[in-house]
């Protein structure tokens, strides 16, 4: 069924009974040309665009759980591209490209908002680090604009500009960043990636990856073995465990994020706005409560939550930078577990085993990332080369040291990036 | 989480700095570049489950500790002196 304004109208006109499902439930068939572990945004995005881009349609996605109940469904949703590195500047820079095509895409509404984001800084060496990364994103052809004292005060009227210990110099402004609705991405890939015949199998949990002659062969999952050709490991958080079961160590150790949101409350915050020195950022959303996170809790955890002083640490640095906070009511807060890379980039490329390739190392910037990993790793698996956006996010990175990319230079201890 | 200090006994896990998995303590020996060395860099086991790891107890003794764990219930299970396990062949 093709979605439309018309199809609202005459809906709503007759009982809202002629939806039809938005993807079907099949049973696992013995054997796909591809089977992609992990339901999540990554997942779901290379099946379409296998589909979709390179006409591979004898896909199966399966997921354990449910489509978008992993990190998809519990992030901030924020999308940008004002990422510094080459190699990571252009994967960004052309993710961010697909976002806006992506409604038109899909057919399907991911509320894809670019209200711009602000990156505050409160020091003249600050500062020229927010002139360098504007610089940098406007020569990889995105849209950056250094803010002063005045113009950050006439956008953002009700932050504590004058605070003592961080007075507000201005801003870094993407205006082509923004948010969207983050599990209508999942479901918008799902949607599209079922309809040319994708089969997506929830509630079904891979527990081994079988091989032959250093060839993939198929995997083991609790609803029996499916053989395919070639497969990938698209895990998220989970990626250590599932790399495992082909004999793989990856440079990955898995922290929880936390996010919060209060009670809806009328249009208050039109942007995104970040606040580095505290941890914090916060847009609101299209319901109106106030979303916002901060840093990992920083110990390695599985669990999909956080501990309390993560939660107190990121609620000072919102009264810090924005009194009014105190006045809304915290209606939830949630963590999600984070793949946090050696180097704070991303991996997608082929392993040691023939057909078997994996996309992990998202660290907490891995929705916005969903159109241009998908896309890029259903090249990669398509043609057997990678994709020219993705060509640096290497496996062997690591052990070669050529093309590390440590956005901020912070060294090889994950949970840092 | 609270962490047992074995000289400072049990303290709120606010006092302390997590560094990562325990592997800290196994050094290559060689210092040319190796597989050895990229592993005790870069790959991790990443456990769901019991785990050991190096935590700073930054705020108290000033000792490194060797955090036994649960990275899925956060459960604390013990905690030596990196030094004595060290010493003792890890
Ligand atoms: C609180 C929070 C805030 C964030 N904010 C942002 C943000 O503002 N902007 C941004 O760009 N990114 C953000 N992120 C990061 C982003 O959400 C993730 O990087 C991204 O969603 C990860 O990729 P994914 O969607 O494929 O992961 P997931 O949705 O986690 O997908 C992985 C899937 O694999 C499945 N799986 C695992 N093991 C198996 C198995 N053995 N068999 C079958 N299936 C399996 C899981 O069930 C899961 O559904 C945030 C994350 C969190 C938690
Ligand atoms: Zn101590």
């Amino acid at each position: 069924m093709r979605y439309s304004g018309w199809q609202v109208f005459k809906q709503g006109l007759t009982g809202n009974k002629g939806w039809s499902k938005a993807w079907r439930s099949p049973e696992p068939k013995p054997e796909y040309d591809i089977i992609i572990i992990g339901g999540g945004g990554h997942g779901l995005a290379t099946a379409y665009y296998l589909a979709a881009k390179h006409g591979l349609t004898n896909v199966a996605v399966v997921e354990k759980g449910y489509l978008g109940g992993g990190n998809i469904g519990r992030n901030t949703t924020i999308v940008r591209a004002n990422y510094f590195l080459p190699g990571n500047s252009e994967f960004y820079s052309h993710s961010l490209k697909l976002w806006e095509g992506l409604e038109a895409e899909l057919n399907y509404n991911v509320m894809h908002s670019q209200r711009g984001i602000i990156n505050l800084f409160h020091s003249d060496g600050q500062r020229d680090a927010a002139a360098r990364r504007g610089n940098a994103m406007i020569n990889q052809g995105d849209d950056a604009i250094l803010l002063g004292r005045d113009e950050v005060r006439k956008m953002l009227p009700y932050l504590d500009h004058d605070n003592g210990r961080f007075p507000i110099f201005g801003g870094l402004y993407h205006p082509r960043g923004g948010t969207a609705r983050h599990d209508a991405v999942a479901w918008g890939y799902a949607r599209g990636a079922d309809s040319r015949g994708v089969d997506l199998i929830q509630q079904c949990e891979v527990t081994g990856i079988d091989s032959e002659n250093g060839k993939v062969t198929g995997v083991q999952t609790t609803r029996g073995p499916i053989r395919a050709k070639k497969v990938a490991m698209v895990a998220a958080g989970r990626s250590s465990q599932v790399a495992a079961m082909a004999g793989m160590r990856l440079p990955i150790e898995s922290h929880v994020l936390q996010a919060f949101v209060t009670e809806g409350l009328k249009p208050v915050i039109d942007n995104v706005v970040t606040f580095g020195m505290g941890h914090f950022y916060i847009s609101q959303s299209d319901k109106g409560g106030l979303v916002f996170g901060g840093d990992l809790d920083m110990y390695a955890s599985y669990a999909a939550r956080g501990n309390l002083p993560t939660a107190e640490h990121v609620m000072e640095a919102g009264m810090t930078l924005m009194p009014m906070l105190g006045k809304a009511k915290l209606l939830r807060s949630w963590g999600g577990i984070m793949d946090m890379s050696a180097d704070g980039s991303p991996i997608i490329d082929k392993t040691h085993i023939d057909g078997l390739f994996v996309n992990c190392g998202w660290n907490y910037g891995g929705f916005k990332a969903v159109p241009a990993s998908g896309y890029a790793l259903a090249h990669l698996m398509a043609n057997d080369v990678p994709h020219e956006t993705a060509e640096a996010f290497r496996l062997d990175r690591f052990n070669t040291g050529h093309g590390i990319m440590d956005e901020e230079g912070r060294g090889a201890q994950h949970n840092l990036h | 989480m609270r962490i047992p200090c074995p000289l400072c006994g049990d303290r709120d896990h606010r006092e302390f700095t997590y560094k990562g998995a325990a592997v800290a303590l196994d050094r290559p020996g060689n210092s040319d570049w190796s597989d050895d060395w990229d592993s005790y860099i870069h790959l991790r086991d990443n456990p769901a489950g019991d785990t050991d790891e190096m935590w700073w107890h930054g705020a108290g003794c000033g000792g490194w500790l060797v955090v036994t764990r649960n990275t899925v219930t956060h459960e604390v299970k013990a905690a030596r002196m990196a030094a004595d396990v060290k010493g003792a062949g890890a």
